[in-house]
């Protein structure tokens, strides 16, 4: 006797495929509408430049020093502030990690994500500024006179506000991390001998460089993106003129969307390199759970 | 960096430890002679974990001290003690091998390379782990990631072991083994152990000496055949497997003896602690409360549930003026039936009432 046929919506509910599946439509529609499509037009708008050679906005950009040295400007800007943000964000989430009223603390660091960029360069030209408050106290000490100090329109007005704007991100997230592992690891290599010191350098660290990485990958990205505060905290035409502001030009003041695009292409390049070469060296390191295995 | 390789005794005198306003651990004052394999047992929150801790470095003390010999150590660093701890989620360090682990102590307390070495691979050796040396503790069972928790504790060749409910995340069976190994292993070192537990079980089987703990505090220290034949408090005896408690009224006593009114009928049984009234708890083990005779002496009850244990059947009856009671039958009787229960006088502990 034949078994009876198992019916095909049963066949495919087993596969993870039913009537609830179809919510993902909406997003997977928007995702396309607002990311895949524009992008795949973008690379497509990039190979049309208007000379009508397929790589001609490529040459074009990697023949003229104004257009590639954005490139390394960017990266001198995006490196070092993401890499000074890790570097703070790990002590304060230690210490973090053992307070009571964490929530709070969490709430004040995570308002300058809220204010945005432009709210918070503004308030940074006023306070760092030559009349700001900043400036005023140092020189009031008489170590330092006013045209010592330049803390905006340059490299270090940019490098700050990327700073303020990008800690909290990191933060939160190395404390994620921190918090992850078991603080049991800790108390068992300090009952096996292990000096602070030591049972960050042998315990903590391992444990963490995977989600450091990621944490520096995220961070770098919205670091070298950086557009608003390169503008107006920093010196657009010289020492801050990242790669942004190249497409800016591009697009709104040579109305050369095809460049634009290649430009942006690059941008996109670049930060894929560095986000792969990072993730990369951290497939050297154990990845696993941080906890004490099962129990 | 270790304290004293042939030191003598422990001594807890007077420790404490609270939280706020709650004294977790209040005055525990114990001496622990080298050798010795002591169990704290008590049910959780009892302060057993925190006393293990304190000793460990892990919590400082509010009051008191730890002296090791005539050294004070409690005031010393978790690092600076020397001593071996099992953690009851292991705490294994997750991106080390087995033989990393297990050789973390020796390498941080400097010892070279070629003298570690031969240690790491005789603790390897005790815990029977020798084929599993080179994996991940990811990649290991639990019972094998326990082991791995005792050779690194051990590795060190610390004066104390301290082990913290290390069995309780294993399965029964496993659980026994494991009992059996940490006996043999803590004969072959010669040290103290400590050892916490909530089960009376492991305790009875591990221990030299059992100390009994309740709300922070000690209620009994003794041999593990003096508390499972004699609790010295109702609640340790409950604690210990007395699950029958009959509530009675003193009709009799002669010394120690005292016979109880009990549901109608009367009870003999042995004073445990200074009775202070007329009413009294008589508390009788299961396997102690057998039926008997419907013409001999017994306390009238019906039977609610039996089960079935293998060699004999675990039944539970209710007496007429509503206690509860659990016994032991030879037979299986139907739920419903009517059963006279008794128990040997010298079975029946006699504890001062409420």
């Amino acid at each position: 006797m034949a078994t009876p046929a198992i019916p095909l919506s049963t066949r495919l509910s087993a596969r993870g495929l039913d009537g609830v599946t179809l919510l993902v439509l909406p997003a997977a529609i928007v995702l396309i509408a607002l990311f895949v499509y524009p992008f795949g037009y973008g690379l497509w708008l990039s190979f049309r430049p208007k000379d009508g050679t397929l790589l001609g906005n490529y040459g074009k950009f990697f023949a003229d020093p104004f257009l590639y040295d954005t490139i390394y400007t960017t990266l001198a800007l995006a490196v070092p502030v993401t890499l000074m943000n890790l570097f703070l964000a790990v002590p304060v989430a230690f210490r973090v990690r053992l307070m009571r009223h964490q929530r709070l603390l969490t709430t004040i660091l995570v308002l300058p994500i809220t204010l945005g960029t432009v709210l918070v360069a503004e308030g940074m030209l006023n306070y760092f500024g030559p009349q700001g408050w900043f400036v005023r106290a140092l020189t009031s000490t008489g170590l330092f006179n006013v045209s010592q100090i330049k803390l905006v329109h340059n490299y270090w007005g940019v490098f700050l506000s990327l700073l303020i704007t990008g800690f909290p991100f990191t933060f939160l997230l190395t404390l994620s991390y921190v918090t992850g592992i078991d603080p049991g690891l800790e108390q068992a290599a300090a009952t096996l001998g292990a000096r602070a010191a030591e049972r960050f350098r042998h315990i903590f660290l391992p444990l963490l460089v995977p989600g450091l990485a990621i944490t520096f990958c995220l961070s770098f990205v919205q670091a070298y993106s950086v557009f608003p505060s390169a503008v107006l905290l920093g010196a657009p035409a010289g020492p801050t003129r990242v790669i942004s502001i190249a497409a800016y030009q591009a697009a709104f003041e040579e109305y050369d969307y095809s460049m634009a695009s290649a430009i942006a292409m690059i941008m996109g390049a670049v930060q894929l390199v560095v986000v792969v070469a990072v993730l990369a060296a951290r497939n050297l390191f154990y990845r696993g759970p941080a906890a004490g295995a099962k129990g | 960096m270790t304290l004293l390789s042939s030191f003598k005794s422990l001594r807890l005198e007077g420790v404490s430890r609270d939280f706020g306003v709650v004294n977790a651990l209040r005055d525990l004052t114990l001496e622990i002679k080298r050798g010795e394999f002591v169990a704290l047992l008590g049910p959780s929150g009892c302060g057993k974990s925190t006393a293990l801790n304190c000793i460990a470095g892990l919590l400082p003390t509010t009051r008191g001290q730890i002296m090791l010999d005539d050294r004070r150590i409690d005031t010393l660093p978790t690092e600076d003690r020397g001593f071996g701890m099992v953690f009851q989620n292991y705490a294994l360090f997750p991106h080390m091998t087995v033989r990393n682990n297990i050789g973390f102590g020796l390498k941080m307390r400097g010892i070279p390379k070629n003298e570690a070495a031969p240690r790491v691979e005789e603790a390897i050796r005790t815990v029977r782990l020798d084929t599993q040396a080179h994996k991940l503790p990811g990649q290991l069972s639990g019972g094998q990631q326990q082991r791995v928790a005792i050779a690194r504790a051990i590795a060190i060749d610390p004066p104390l072991v301290l082990m913290d409910e290390p069995l309780s995340n294993l399965d029964a069976k496993l659980r026994l083994e494991m009992r059996q190994e940490i006996r043999r292993i803590h004969q072959s070192l010669g040290c103290i152990t400590i050892y916490v537990t909530h089960d009376q079980d492991e305790a009875l089987s591990l221990a030299d000496r059992i100390v009994v703990l309740r709300d922070g505090a000690i209620r009994q220290v003794g041999a593990p055949e003096d508390l499972y034949a004699r609790p010295a408090h109702l609640d340790v005896a409950e604690f210990m497997g007395f699950r029958n408690r009959i509530n009675g009224r003193v009709q009799a006593r002669d010394g120690n003896r005292v016979q109880l009114t009990v549901a109608g009928t009367t009870l003999d049984g042995v004073v445990q602690e200074a009775l202070t009234g007329d009413t009294a708890i008589a508390a009788v083990r299961p396997d102690d409360m057998v039926p008997v005779a419907p013409d001999a002496h017994g306390i009238d009850t019906v039977v609610e549930a039996i089960e079935y244990r293998g060699r004999d059947f675990f039944g539970q009856a209710r007496s007429k003026t509503g206690d509860e009671l659990f016994f032991r039958s030879e037979q299986r009787l139907a739920p419903g039936a009517a059963v006279r229960l008794g128990a040997e006088p010298h079975r029946v502990l006699v504890y001062p009432g409420a």
